[in-house]
């Protein structure tokens, strides 16, 4: 199996590794990169728990293999917070309305929700719900995502303190 | 501690909004799982399956894997067979040997008959593909009914028998009761196998420390016992092994249950000296794992008058529970528990069946059998409004039992702690505007679509007593089934709470927080709380059976309290006035009705930790407690008859959707949906909302979309990915209004309930309601779930 040096711009620092030209994108990430907030459901592109940001757009780090994103841009998780520590909106909404139990697909769920909101600061919860759409939870009924990513919304808008 | 005392209504801290504590390490992408324990020089793990639904492993010849560079070994099940010990049956059954890895024949599709253990995942997947194995092919069966027929193929031939289980209790005069009613009705109902899969598979690494002879585990774990059997099947001191019960499970839902994934590896890593980690991929997972759940068949017979009133009922389950029995065969034993539903019924026949079929074991599912039980009860109770002419609501009304008449004895022998069925019922039928509801229906009917409003009132037995082991194998004289927690205040003040169990997203960390601060009167943002690993921790039987609320919560009680009589002690020997003189206030302590007399909590502690001149003659030093509660009204074995107390505190849910279906393409949207709510006290209106919405999205999975389904003809599992199990999305779960009710328990120190598996076990019953309610204009019904769109579609239209 060819092996390849790659460079992933992650959460705004080039990081560099080894892959396989099988590795997909999310074992990268967690195996060579340690970044283990990201997290693999199905590895068949259903659940959306291994949702990252690339240039912009969310995708399936399980179908991308690591070679794909060389010299790309990714989010991940780890990426939300503000360099001081600071939560997110979005995290701290999440948090707010116990927008999850057990945590598992939280990361893919938030990767989805901001980048919902990364272009559309006034979603409706159709909207929302349509976001999180290829994204699976199995314990909260979605109900309180929804209100979560909303609450993100309003707060980033300055609508509420 | 069991003594029934007048149940407590103001808190500090419980019943109150409060952040989940648990939330922020999982929304910053902090939380620790099975899959992110990585330690130098681990190994990893992959299954070879068989291909077969039954056949005879005549050879297997590993030596091309083995030659695949980083390829370290080949497990087969015979050489595993040879080192460990059975794994436990929860049933009697010495013929029937479940092993982790086939031994001899592999009796389903998707066993798993050796493993694979190399440098990487990767390797390991692509040596599975170069063992190779010589298998005879032979007779099997995947119908559970054709599975109890003379002459059927035998899962297990040593057994004699595809019956795991079978008995037939009759409680009450149930013969007099139908031969003296004026109506009685009969019909089939099927739960098909589903289950609720969580978005992580089940994940282990063990890791052998040949300098201390011991063996350390993370894992994804939900299970009762778990030390102990790992203990038993590897032959070793449960002494020598340590489960870290700080790994956060990633859902679990009941079915966490990877004893036999834990044994391979923990018996690997012993073997190689290396640590060793088995991830399942979805397709392990799906059709090797854990993951299938009740099958159930149920023969429903009720006896009922003019006026609707139940007084008697037969239920015969047959439960298809695949190869294995495990603890599965029990799920047909809690709803003995609450065998009659919430309802007056006078009488109970019951007679479950545990068939073994060639097909995946089924584990255990959140309700333990209650949901699919739930389901052939109210769909009994809407069969006999329609069959009567009678609203749906008034047949329930007229049945349930009345507030005033708690504690009710149902004919199993259980009593039901308290409730007020009528006031749930009464506030979710006005949230839902149930004359509105019936118009908005009507109106959809007029555009063409066929619409129905449903409705299911339920129980979740909590607490999880474990009387239904007794009573499924007599050779099984378990009673005790406890909870403990242990509370250190440390020198400075701070208090950390120990519990002995792993979270899979129930909260308990705030749970027991919460519970500790508010008996301490202590901020419970102050408070931490540990999973403390095996070999620390106190007895626990995990978090099953909807019991935590109510057994860890009231264990965590139970060591606050101790605590609190500590502080109180050293505050009267320095004050030197009795104890009933003086007044705890938020830890500090003052002189009754002379506060500027107070020692405050910095000053008690320091005396605990650093001043035993000042503690009471021969007190111990330091503050600590630990407290273990048996789970109350527990204890007792079943009586001949089967009666037997199971699970002490009952929670009530009250279900109301509304849905349309498309006439043409049978697709079923929910559009409204309402649930009432009593669990007693919450201790976090969150979690308690969360798990109930949730619960709620698992039954519409199991009403309308999941089925782990096979082909009769090869005996294969269909059902290996999520393109083929379809989950509820946030498109198919609507927006759901709760309404709640409070009804504390007497039996316990807040008055808590518990909540675990609520929504779960009324949801299926009130869609199938709703959908059987769109059908009754076509006299048209289903009872099979789920009710697939392909199934509706074809009741409407025919073939």
């Amino acid at each position: 199996m060819s092996e390849h040096k790659i460079t992933v711009c992650v959460n705004g620092n080039d990081m560099s590794g080894h892959a396989e030209a099988r590795l997909t994108l999310v074992d990268f990430l967690r195996d060579v990169l340690g970044l283990t907030g990201t997290h693999i459901g199905c590895e068949h592109g259903v659940c959306g728990a291994c949702s990252v940001i690339m240039d912009d757009k969310p995708v399936r780090s399980c179908l991308m293999y690591a070679v794909q994103a060389d010299g790309h841009d990714v989010t991940t998780v780890e990426g939300l917070e503000a360099d001081d520590g600071t939560m997110s909106p979005l995290q701290d909404a999440f948090w707010e309305n116990h927008a999850l139990q057990c945590g598992y697909c939280t990361p893919g769920m938030l990767i989805a929700g901001h980048a919902l909101l990364s272009y559309n600061l006034s979603p409706t919860d159709e909207e929302i719900r349509h976001a999180i759409g290829g994204n699976l939870c199995r314990c909260t009924g979605y109900q309180q995502i929804v209100e979560a990513v909303r609450m993100a919304a309003e707060k980033i808008r300055g609508e509420t303190s | 501690m069991n003594e029934v005392t007048k149940p407590r209504t103001e808190f500090r801290y419980v019943s109150k909004k409060r952040r989940v504590k648990e939330d922020k390490r999982f929304v910053t992408g902090r939380g620790k799982f099975a899959a992110d324990i990585n330690l130098p020089g681990t190994l990893h793990v992959a299954m070879v399956s068989s291909p077969y639904a039954c056949a005879e492993i005549k050879s297997i010849n590993a030596d091309e894997a083995l030659a695949l560079p980083g390829v370290h070994y080949v497990l087969t099940g015979e050489e595993l067979s040879q080192h460990i010990n059975p794994l436990l049956s929860g049933l009697d059954l010495p013929d029937v040997k479940r092993l982790p890895l086939a031994q001899g024949r592999a009796r389903y599709a998707g066993e798993w008959v050796a493993a694979v253990v190399a440098e990487s995942r990767h390797i390991a997947e692509d040596a599975v593909e170069l063992v190779e194995i010589d298998y005879e092919s032979l007779d099997y069966v995947i119908d559970p009914e054709e599975a109890l027929k003379p002459g059927a193929p035998l899962v297990h031939p040593e057994n004699g028998s595809n019956v795991f289980f079978n008995r037939k209790w009759v409680w009450g005069e149930v013969e007099k009761d139908f031969a003296a009613a004026p109506h009685t009705l009969a019909f089939r109902a099927r739960w098909s196998r589903c289950s609720t899969i969580p978005i992580e598979t089940f994940a282990v690494t063990a890791a052998w420390d040949d300098g201390k002879d011991q063996l350390d585990v993370w894992a994804s774990i939900q299970m009762p016992k778990y030390p102990e059997q790992i203990a038993r099947a590897l032959r070793i001191p449960v002494n020598a092994v340590n489960v870290h019960f700080d790994i956060d499970v990633g859902g679990s839902y009941g079915l966490k249950r990877g004893i036999r994934q834990t044994v391979i590896v923990s018996y690997l890593t012993r073997k190689l000296r290396r640590p060793v980690r088995f991830i399942e991929d979805r397709l392990e997972n799906l059709s090797g794992g854990e993951m299938h759940g009740p099958d159930r068949i149920f023969h429903m017979q009720i006896a009922f008058d003019n006026d609707g009133i139940m007084s008697s009922l037969k239920i015969k389950a047959t439960d298809d529970c695949g190869c294995y029995p495990g603890r599965a065969p029990l799920q047909l034993g809690k709803p003995v528990s609450a065998i009659v539903g919430p309802y007056r019924i006078g009488s109970a026949e019951y007679e479950a069946t545990s068939v073994s079929t060639n097909k995946t074991s089924q584990e255990a599912v959140r309700g333990f059998g209650q949901g699919p039980t739930n389901f052939a009860i109210e769909t009994a109770v809407d069969k006999v409004a329609r069959s009567l002419g009678l609203d749906r609501d008034e047949v329930r009304r007229r049945n349930l039992i009345r507030s005033d008449e708690f504690p009710w004895r149902i004919p199993s022998g259980s009593d039901y702690d308290s409730g007020d069925y009528h006031a749930v019922l009464t506030k979710v039928m006005e949230a839902a505007k149930w004359d509105a509801i019936h118009a908005r229906r009507d109106a959809l009917r007029k555009d063409g679509k066929l619409a129905g409003v449903g409705i299911a009132t339920c129980l979740e037995p909590s607490g999880g007593n474990s009387s239904f082991e007794p009573l499924f194998n007599l050779k099984n004289d378990t009673t005790t089934w406890m909870e403990s927690c242990l509370i250190k205040v440390d020198m400075l003040g701070t208090v950390t709470v120990s519990i002995g169990t792993s979270t899979a997203g129930q909260g308990h960390e705030t749970l027991v927080s919460t519970v500790v601060g508010e008996e301490l009167q202590r901020d419970p943002d102050t408070i931490r709380a540990i999973h403390a690993e095996s070999l620390m921790a106190l007895p626990s039987n995990s978090p099953v059976g909807s019991r935590m609320a109510i057994m860890l919560g009231g264990a965590a009680s139970g060591a606050a309290k101790k605590i609190r009589d500590q502080v109180m002690a050293i505050a009267a020997h320095n004050f030197q006035l009795p104890v009933d003189r003086l007044v705890y206030e938020g830890g500090d302590v003052s002189v009754e009705g002379d506060p500027q007399k107070t020692m405050t909590w910095t000053q008690l502690v320091d005396i605990a930790h650093r001043k035993y001149h000042e503690m009471p003659l021969g007190s111990e030093p330091g503050l600590q407690a630990s407290f273990i509660w048996e789970v109350p009204t527990g204890g007792a074995l079943p009586a001949a008859d089967g009666t037997v107390q199971m699970y002490p505190c009952y929670s009530f849910e009250a279900h109301i959707p509304l849905i349309a279906i498309d006439p043409d393409t049978g697709q079923v949207e929910i559009l409204e949906y309402y649930i009432g709510h009593d669990c007693g006290t919450v201790i976090n209106p969150d979690i308690v909302r969360g798990m109930t919405l949730g619960g709620i999205a698992h039954a519409i999975g199991a009403a309308l979309y999941e089925k782990f389904e096979y082909d009769d003809e090869t005996g294969q599992h269909l059902s290996g990915s999520f393109m083929d199990y379809l989950l509820p999305s946030s498109h198919e779960v609507p927006p759901i209004t709760m309404v709640k009710h409070y009804t504390p328990s007497p039996l316990t120190p807040m008055g808590q309930k518990g909540s675990g598996e609520s929504g779960y076990l009324g949801g299926a019953a009130a869609i199938a309601s709703a959908v059987n309610d769109a059908l009754a204009p076509l006299g048209k019904e289903i009872t099979t779930l789920p009710m697939r769109v392909r199934d509706l579609e074809k009741l409407l239209n025919g073939d």
